[in-house]
């Protein structure tokens, strides 16, 4: 699966998490931009780890800030 | 020569709520002073005797005469303090008495006491769970089990509260051949609700993880020995470590982990929070030695506990009041308040009619939730549990809560 493809499936999961409909690229943060609080982390990270069959360990999120670190992450772990 | 970057800069927000929350003239709900404590439920607080529902002292064993008599023993006996480390010149036979008395209030075959609760958790996690293991956590873990995880080196995956699905998904989804540890609490102590052990260990055996199970809220009065959430629930014999503090039911400070892992005893070696630290006074360890001993047969303050438990939380529903669990669950009674504002004012209100409580607001609090927690001790009286609901619901009113 390529990096497009998976940004595709990631916009689709931030979608009913992105209350106040911030326009999302590359550079959006999660806690700045989006306003993501620790909940919202937990469930928009569960989604995305059930949607790619993946673990995104609290390791692996204090590494992430904006959207195109998730996308590479993402990449990553599913190899 | 360039400008010194403040350190303290960090916390602004932090003192922004707070003083904005002082200027509204209530009185700061975390600098209260206990003057006098007169009973295990009754203290003077600025003059004035007040209820106590706010202490984990959930059994009230603080002024258990037995209790007493075995800490001015050991005081006259072996001093004030140790003075070391378990591992060096901190070990007296107080120590292992108290570790004996575990052992057999578990009806286990090890015991290890740390200084406090909040160590116990952070040195058997941070050491047991390392670098490649993976630890499956609920997300409302109380603080000492997330920093005995961020201490350690294993990757950490939380899951939402209480939900199966969730932790069975993210334990399918761990490496093969890798370590892991499941970590849960018998009852959560915010919202004072229990968790499905029994189903949820069930789970995690499946996937040939071990499992820690924090059962600090439930000791000396869940389950028929008292042994916690485990017990009661008939999984306690596939907990591999248990978790306990003396500064709830035991009455007095310290913390513990009991298990039957046939190398236990190598943590004491091994586990720093555990080697690096002074050891409990022997007064301490003699009043918990005694207190431990005492709640093996404590079945009629048990059932005392049980019926204040639902008589309050019957009472507090009737008047109108939202909580966290729609049944007691536990010693714990949780008040779901609508702001950190209005909770301030209740607790005031609350301590002005001569009650306290806890007031617990985020981050400690799920869902950023502001809570005034009651925690009920076997001493209080049905009168004084009928008085606690007198004084919530003229509170409540006052403040326009309910």
């Amino acid at each position: 699966m390529d990096r497009a493809e998976t940004s595709a499936r990631i916009a689709a999961l931030i979608e009913p998490f992105n209350k106040k409909g911030v326009e999302v690229t590359d550079a959006t943060r999660f806690t700045d931009d989006l306003e993501f609080d620790s909940l919202t982390v937990m469930d928009f990270v569960a989604a995305i780890e059930d949607e790619f069959d993946i673990i995104i360990s609290m390791n692996a999120q204090a590494e992430i800030e904006n959207y195109g670190q998730l996308v590479d992450a993402v990449v990553k772990l599913k190899g | 020569m360039s400008d010194t970057t403040d350190l303290f800069s960090k916390f602004d927000p932090l003192i922004k709520m707070r003083s904005d929350l002082l200027a509204t003239g209530v009185t700061d709900p975390f600098g209260l002073v206990m003057e006098k404590v007169i009973s295990p439920t009754v203290a003077l607080c600025n003059g004035r005797e007040t209820i106590l529902l706010g202490t984990y002292n959930y059994m009230g064993m603080t002024f258990d005469p037995d209790v007493i008599a075995a800490g001015k023993q050991a005081l006259d006996d072996f001093g004030s303090g140790t003075t070391g480390s378990r591992v060096l010149n901190g070990t007296y036979a107080g120590h292992k008495a108290v570790e004996e008395a575990l052992c057999d209030f578990y009806a286990m075959d090890h015991a290890m006491v740390f200084s406090t609760g909040y160590q116990a958790n952070l040195g058997i996690i941070s050491t047991i769970a390392g670098k490649g293991d993976y630890i499956v956590l609920d997300i409302d873990s109380h603080a000492s089990i997330w920093d005995g995880c961020k201490m350690g080196d294993a990757e950490v995956v939380p899951f939402k509260h209480n939900d199966i699905e969730a932790m069975e998904k993210r334990l399918k989804r761990i490496p093969e051949g890798a370590g892991k540890l499941v970590i849960l609490e018998g009852v959560y102590s915010m919202l004072g609700d229990i968790a499905p052990l029994k189903e949820m260990i069930a789970v995690a055996k499946k996937y040939g993880a071990m499992v820690l199970v924090d059962e600090a809220h439930s000791m000396g009065f869940i389950g028929p020995n008292g042994r916690g959430v485990a017990e009661e629930q008939g999984c306690l014999d596939d907990v591999d470590f248990v978790i306990g503090t003396f500064s709830k039911s035991v009455g007095t400070v310290g913390g513990f982990c009991v298990s039957n892992h046939p190398k236990f005893e190598i943590m004491r070696l091994v586990c720093r929070p555990y080697v690096f630290t002074a050891s409990l006074p022997p007064s301490v360890v003699a009043t918990a030695t005694t207190s431990i001993r005492k709640l093996m047969n404590a079945g009629e303050k048990r059932a005392h506990l049980w019926d204040s438990s639902r008589t309050l939380h019957k009472g507090l529903t009737d008047a109108g009041f939202q909580l966290g669990t729609t049944e007691p669950q536990s010693a714990i009674i949780s008040v779901i308040m609508p702001d950190l504002e209005r909770g301030a004012m209740m607790w005031e209100a609350l301590l002005h009619e001569g009650l306290y409580v806890n007031l617990a607001r985020p981050p400690a609090t799920p869902a950023n939730m502001t809570l005034l927690r009651c925690s009920l001790c076997a001493e209080h009286s049905a009168e004084q549990v009928q008085q606690i609901i007198g004084m919530f619901t003229r509170a409540g009113t006052a403040v326009g809560i309910i």
